[in-house]
């Protein structure tokens, strides 16, 4: 007779790791690792942009004063839309082989499908918490950007959750020229809510950390040791966009004016 | 989606593939090969143009960019050179044959929907000059591919 043990689960806690460190270490972890990784950042260091793939900062961006503030712009190596990040901002990421997750497809809808029923053993109890046209919301307000890269065998699905938010940094985004049904042309503040209204911080974090143990075994590694687990060279595509870009996408604003 | 499926239905009546007979409806062309993670590729000579299957684009969802990799770049069989965007997620395109990148469809660039409405056509992604054309030889023809499909369909 065989058992069958739930696969391993990797669960990295970082604390104010800049954004783009963390991103670095999930591209990392994705492509030059063989395990399933769960990481969680309690917050960022400093309020920072992060873009999809193919994000252009002219459209996307009030460019200007993003300038000005001198606020850093990520492009990562997801796809998805803009959010802006600090130290309110509370990042899970789940990193798996597909054949430790046979249920689900490596394609995109099938693994937003899983996340959405994972996180709703996360906010079970929580009113109105649904997977909405790909956002995770509470009635028709969105409080998780999420975001996902399909590499051939594994993929990853990982999200910055709205904890708290400062309404001035919302005025740096632009609004999108693709956005969901359900937004009905309402400008940020309108459009999206702040997660600490509806759940504890440490509540949604250990919540969190129960649901993926529900379906994986659970093992603590410490960052110091991720060289063990991570080894060789890999496509490395999220960076800070430079001084010199954000100008030029000013100057083609300006143009289009 | 409208265009899409006129279009399948021209292909499959020329090919006479009927949808209705599988358990699933992606379209397969006879004439081309196929890699596992779902890329076709169509060889002249020492040339092959590659591209993305019905069954990826179909699961994939609306394309909305795709990543092209530079002229003159090398490709190895099984690795990443591209990928695609689509409802939030980034896709790898993996190289079905080794080879040099000798032109990109940069049409793709300003429409990349045609990577959903005309996959093996307007939608084609790469055009590479062969190292090894034996590597051929790893892929699967249409009716291996159409069973691979349809297994895969099956498990889900």
């Amino acid at each position: 007779m065989s058992i069958s043990r739930a696969p391993l689960m990797n669960l990295v806690r970082l604390k104010g790791t800049p954004i783009l460190e963390q991103l670095h270490l999930e591209e990392r972890l994705l492509r030059a690792s063989t395990d399933n990784w769960c990481i969680v950042n309690d917050g960022t260091n400093v309020p920072t942009i992060v873009m999809g793939m193919s994000g252009k900062p002219s459209q996307l961006l009030e460019v200007g004063p993003v300038i000005k503030d001198r606020i850093p712009v990520i492009k990562r190596f997801t796809g998805g839309g803009t959010v802006i990040v600090d130290k309110s901002t509370l990042f899970v990421s789940l990193i798996c082989n597909k054949d430790d997750v046979p249920s689900v497809q490596p394609y995109p809808r099938s693994v937003m499908a899983w996340s959405g029923s994972l996180y709703g053993e996360v906010f079970e109890g929580v009113d109105g918490f649904q997977l909405r046209e790909n956002d995770y919301v509470f009635g028709d307000r969105k409080f998780g950007g999420n975001a996902q890269s399909i590499i051939r065998n594994r993929w990853i699905h990982h999200t910055s959750f709205l904890w708290d938010y400062n309404v001035r940094n919302m005025a740096y985004l632009k609004l999108p020229s693709k956005v969901p049904q359900y937004r009905l042309e309402r400008d940020h503040t309108e459009f999206v809510c702040r997660m600490k209204d509806y759940i504890e911080r440490s509540d949604f974090v250990e919540k969190t950390v129960k649901a993926v143990g529900n379906q994986f075994a659970m093992k603590e590694v410490n960052l110091e040791d991720i060289d063990s687990y991570a080894k060789g060279e890999h496509v490395k595509s999220t960076r800070l966009l430079t001084m010199e870009e954000l100008q030029e996408a000013m100057a083609s604003t300006a143009q289009s004016a | 989606m409208a265009a899409r499926f006129l279009w399948a239905s021209r292909v499959a009546s020329h090919l006479r593939i009927s949808g209705a007979q599988r358990g699933f409806s992606s379209v397969v062309l006879k004439d081309l090969k196929y890699a596992e993670s779902h890329e076709w590729v169509k060889i002249n000579g020492n040339k092959a143009t590659f591209g993305i299957t019905d069954h990826a684009q179909d699961h994939l969802g609306d394309v909305v960019y795709v990543e092209l990799p530079d002229l003159g770049r090398s490709v190895s069989q099984g690795e990443s050179f591209g990928a695609v965007e689509s409802v939030k997620a980034t896709s790898d395109i993996n190289s079905p044959i080794s080879g040099t990148v000798v032109e990109v469809n940069e049409v793709l660039t300003e429409s990349p929907g045609l990577v959903n409405t005309s996959p093996y056509e307007e939608g084609w992604i790469i055009k590479v000059e062969l190292s090894d054309a034996c590597e051929a030889q790893k892929l699967m023809d249409s009716d291996k591919y159409s069973k691979f499909c349809q297994e895969d369909y099956a498990k889900h």
